[in-house]
C-alpha cells in the first residue's frame, strides 16, 4: 500500500492512444462522455462555488473596502499600501515565522530520529500506534490538555519542574515564551505522524545497501549520513513542504489558548486575519492580507521544491 | 536533540544481519547505542501518552481540590461529578460546589451535532469524489486533464483565503447557523479525495472493466457492481481520514455555526473554556469535555487502527 506515487510525480501522464477508430470504440468515447459528464458534475459543482468563484472573490474583496454589513466599495490598491505600514502584520510575520522555525525545526529533526530508530530497533504496530495518537485528536483538545499541564499555579508541568528544582515557568502567559510553548505543543501532536511518514520513505531504501555498507566497515553514524539522509532526500522534501505548509496556518491553538496575546506576543497571521475579519469587520483588509499570505507559502513551497530537488530520487 | 539521537546508535551493531550471521566476527561490547535508543523510545511513548492520562485523570477529579492535590498523580477527591456537570446532569449547586460555572452546558447536544457534521461530510465527500475520481482515472473525455489539473491546484490553496469569501457565499445564501452552511464547502469535494481515489482506481486493470462492458454493462453498472467493491479498502481508509478531519474541524465551524442548536464539540470546548466563573477554569470539567471530543475518535482508532497507520506514507497529505 505504501508504492503509490509520490504528488510530485503524477502530472505527466500519458493519455491512452486512440488508437484505430474503429466504430465501436468511438461510440464507446461518445458514452464515456456523457457517462463522465454525469460522474464529474457534482465535484465540479463543489470545485466552481467553493474553491473557484471563493478565490475570485478573495482576490476581488482585497481590492476594497468592505465591512460585511455594507457593500464593498472599490478602494484600488489602498488596503495593499495599508499592510505594508501596518506594524501589526510585521509582526504577525515574525511571530509566525518565529512559530514556523521552532515548530519544524524541532519536529524535523525528533520525527528523523524517531523514524529511523523505529527503521532499525522496532517495526512494532504498537510503538506506532501509540505515536500516531496525539495526531488523531482535535488541535483544540491538545491545546486545552497542554494549556492545562502548563498551568503556572497548578499545572502539572510546573510541578515537575519545581521537583526538580526549577522555577515555574508562565509557558502561555509569558510573551518570550508563548510561542516557543504554542510550538511544543504543536510538535507534541504532529512529531508521530511526521515519523510515520519518514518511517515509510525509510522502507523504501534497500536492506542491501545497509548490509553491503556494513560489510565494509561503516558504523551505523557513516550509514546513516551516506546511505540513509541522500537516499531519503526526496521524501524529506515533500515532508517538509506539507509540514511547512501546514505550519503556517496556526490558529486554532493560539484561538483556545493564549488569542493572540500577551500583548501581541501569539497574534499569528491566521489569527490576526481571523480577528480583522471577524471582530472588526475589515473584509477587504483581511482579504489583502490572506493574498499576500497566499503568495507567500506559495512562493516557500517553491522554493523548497526547488532548493531539495523533490522531484528527483538518487537511488536508481 | 539530533546530535543525541545519532550518538546513541554509534556503537550499536548493525542489526540487518541477524545474529546468527555473524558469529564471534566482533567481541559484543555492552550495546550502549541499544540502550540508549530504547530509553529514547520508551520516553517517546511515554510523553505521547501521559497528556492522555492526566485528561482522564483531571476529569475524574474535583476541580476545588486540584490545587491542594496539584501534585498527585492520582485524581484528586475522585468524583464524576465533571461528567456530570457537562452533560448537563448535575444541578446548578451541586456544579458550582465540585468548581463547576454552574452555566447549563449539554455535551449530548454538541455530540450530536458534531455526529450529523461529520457523518453527513464524510458521506457525501467520499461518494462524489469517488465518481469524479473514477472519470478522472477511466473515461475519456475532452478536458479531463486540464480540469484534474485545476483540482490539484487547489491544494495550494491555503484554506483561509477561500474561507473568508465563503463565509460571505454562506451569510448571502442564509445559511449561518445551519448544518448545511457547515457541510456545504466539503460535501461536494475535497482536491485531496478526488486526488487520494483516482491514485487507486489508475491501479485496476482495464481488462476487468473491458470484459464486463463487453457483456453489455454500462459505465455505471461497472462503477457501482466493481469498481467500488474492488476499491473497498482505500474508500474505508478515505472515509475515515475524512471523518476524522471533519470531527477535529474548528476554524469553519467557528466562522458559520457558533449557535447553541449547531454547536459542534471543538466549538463548544473552546466556549466552555472560556467561561471562567470563579477565575480559574472549571479544569474537571473542561477535561472531562476534552475526553468526550477525544473519545470517538479514540474508539474509532482502536478497532481499524492498523489500517489508518499503514495508509501513512502515500496519503502524504492529510
Amino acid at each position: 500500500m505504501t508504492t503509490t506515487p509520490a504528488p510530485a510525480r503524477v502530472r505527466g501522464r500519458t493519455r491512452p492512444t486512440p488508437g484505430t477508430a474503429t466504430r465501436p470504440k468511438s461510440r464507446r468515447a461518445r458514452n464515456d462522455l456523457k457517462a463522465a459528464l454525469i460522474f464529474v458534475l457534482p465535484a465540479t459543482i463543489g470545485f466552481a462555488v467553493f474553491y473557484v468563484w471563493p478565490a475570485l472573490r478573495g482576490i476581488y474583496y482585497s481590492f476594497t473596502d468592505f465591512s460585511v454589513l455594507s457593500p464593498e466599495t472599490w478602494v484600488g490598491t489602498a488596503n495593499y499600501q495599508a499592510l505594508l505600514k501596518d506594524d501589526l502584520v510585521w509582526n504577525a510575520l515574525k511571530v509566525t515565522l518565529e512559530y514556523v522555525v521552532i515548530n519544524i525545526g524541532a519536529q524535523t529533526v525528533l520525527a528523523l530520529t524517531i523514524a529511523v530508530l523505529m527503521h532499525r530497533f522496532t517495526k512494532s504496530m504498537a510503538v506506532r500506534g501509540a505515536l500516531l495518537l496525539p495526531y488523531l485528536v482535535a488541535n483544540v483538545v491538545v491545546a486545552l490538555t497542554w494549556f492545562w499541564m502548563m498551568d503556572y499555579q497548578i499545572g502539572i508541568v510546573n510541578q515537575m519542574l519545581e521537583w526538580v528544582g526549577i522555577d515555574r515557568v508562565a509557558f502561555f502567559g509569558d510573551s518570550a515564551w508563548a510561542i516557543p510553548t504554542i510550538a511544543m505543543v504543536n510538535v507534541w501532536r504532529h512529531v508521530g505522524y511526521t515519523a510515520l511518514l519518514i518511517f515509510a520513505g525509510l522502507q523504501t531504501i534497500p536492506d542491501q545497501l545497509y548490509e553491503a555498507a556494513s560489510l565494509d566497515g561503516s558504523g551505523e553514524v557513516r550509514s546513516f549520513f551516506k546511505i540513509t539522509i541522500p537516499l531519503l532526500r526526496p521524501v524529506l522534501a515533500m515532508v517538509l513542504v506539507i509540514t511547512v505548509t501546514g505550519s503556517f496556518q496556526l490558529f486554532d491553538t493560539v484561538a483556545v489558548t493564549t488569542a493572540g496575546g500577551p500583548i501581541n506576543a501569539t497574534r499569528v497571521i491566521y489569527y490576526y486575519i481571523y480577528d480583522l475579519a471577524f471582530t472588526r469587520f475589515q473584509f477587504g483588509y483581511a482579504s489583502a492580507i490572506s493574498v499576500v499570505l497566499f503568495a507567500i507559502l506559495a512562493a516557500v513551497a517553491f522554493a523548497q521544491i526547488k532548493l531539495l530537488r523533490a522531484g528527483e530520487s538518487d537511488l536508481s | 536533540m539530533k546530535g543525541q539521537g545519532t550518538s546513541m546508535t554509534a556503537t550499536a551493531i548493525p542489526e540487518t544481519l541477524p545474529q546468527a550471521a555473524r558469529p564471534n566476527v566482533r567481541r559484543q561490547r555492552f550495546p550502549f547505542g541499544k540502550v540508549a535508543a530504547w530509553i529514547f523510545m520508551s520516553l517517546a511513548v511515554l510523553l505521547t501518552l501521559f497528556p492522555f492520562y492526566w485528561m482522564l485523570r483531571t476529569a475524574l477529579s474535583n476541580t476545588r481540590s486540584l490545587a491542594s492535590h496539584s501534585s498527585s498523580l492520582l485524581p484528586a477527591d475522585f468524583t464524576f461529578g465533571a461528567f456530570e456537570r457537562v452533560f448537563g446532569l448535575a444541578t446548578k449547586a451541586d456544579a458550582i460546589a465540585e468548581g463547576g460555572s454552574g452555566a447549563s452546558v449539554n455535551f449530548w447536544l454538541y455530540l450530536k451535532s458534531s455526529l450529523i457534521v461529520a457523518t453527513t461530510t464524510t458521506v457525501g465527500q467520499v461518494f462524489f469524489c469517488s465518481l469524479a475520481a473514477y472519470a478522472f482515472a477511466r473515461l475519456s473525455w475532452p478536458g479531463r486533464d486540464k480540469l484534474f489539473f485545476a483540482f490539484i491546484t487547489a491544494l495550494m490553496v491555503p484554506p483561509i483565503f477561500t474561507m473568508l469569501p465563503n463565509f460571505i457565499l454562506i451569510k448571502n445564501l442564509g445559511l449561518l447557523n445551519t448544518y448545511a452552511g457547515i457541510v456545504l464547502p466539503t460535501l461536494l469535494m475535497t482536491p485531496f479525495s478526488v486526488f487520494f481515489l483516482r491514485q487507486f482506481f489508475l491501479g485496476i486493470p482495464k481488462e476487468i472493466e473491458e470484459a464486463a462492458m463487453i457483456d453489455g454493462a454500462g459505465r455505471f453498472r461497472v462503477f457501482f457492481t466493481i469498481i467500488v467493491p474492488m476499491s473497498s479498502a482505500p474508500i474505508a481508509t478515505l472515509s475515515m481520514l475524512t471523518y476524522i478531519a471533519a470531527w477535529n474541524d474548528y476554524f469553519w465551524p467557528l466562522l458559520v455555526g457558533k449557535a447553541e442548536s449547531v454547536r459542534v464539540l471543538t466549538v463548544a470546548l473552546g466556549v466552555f473554556r472560556s467561561q471562567t466563573p470563579q477565575g480559574s477554569p472549571d479544569w474537571a470539567g473542561l477535561m472531562a469535555a476534552t475526553l468526550i471530543a477525544a473519545l470517538p475518535i479514540l474508539v474509532l482508532y482502536a478497532v481499524i487502527g492498523r489500517r489508518i497507520i499503514n495508509s501513512i506514507g502515500f496519503t502524504g497529505i492529510k
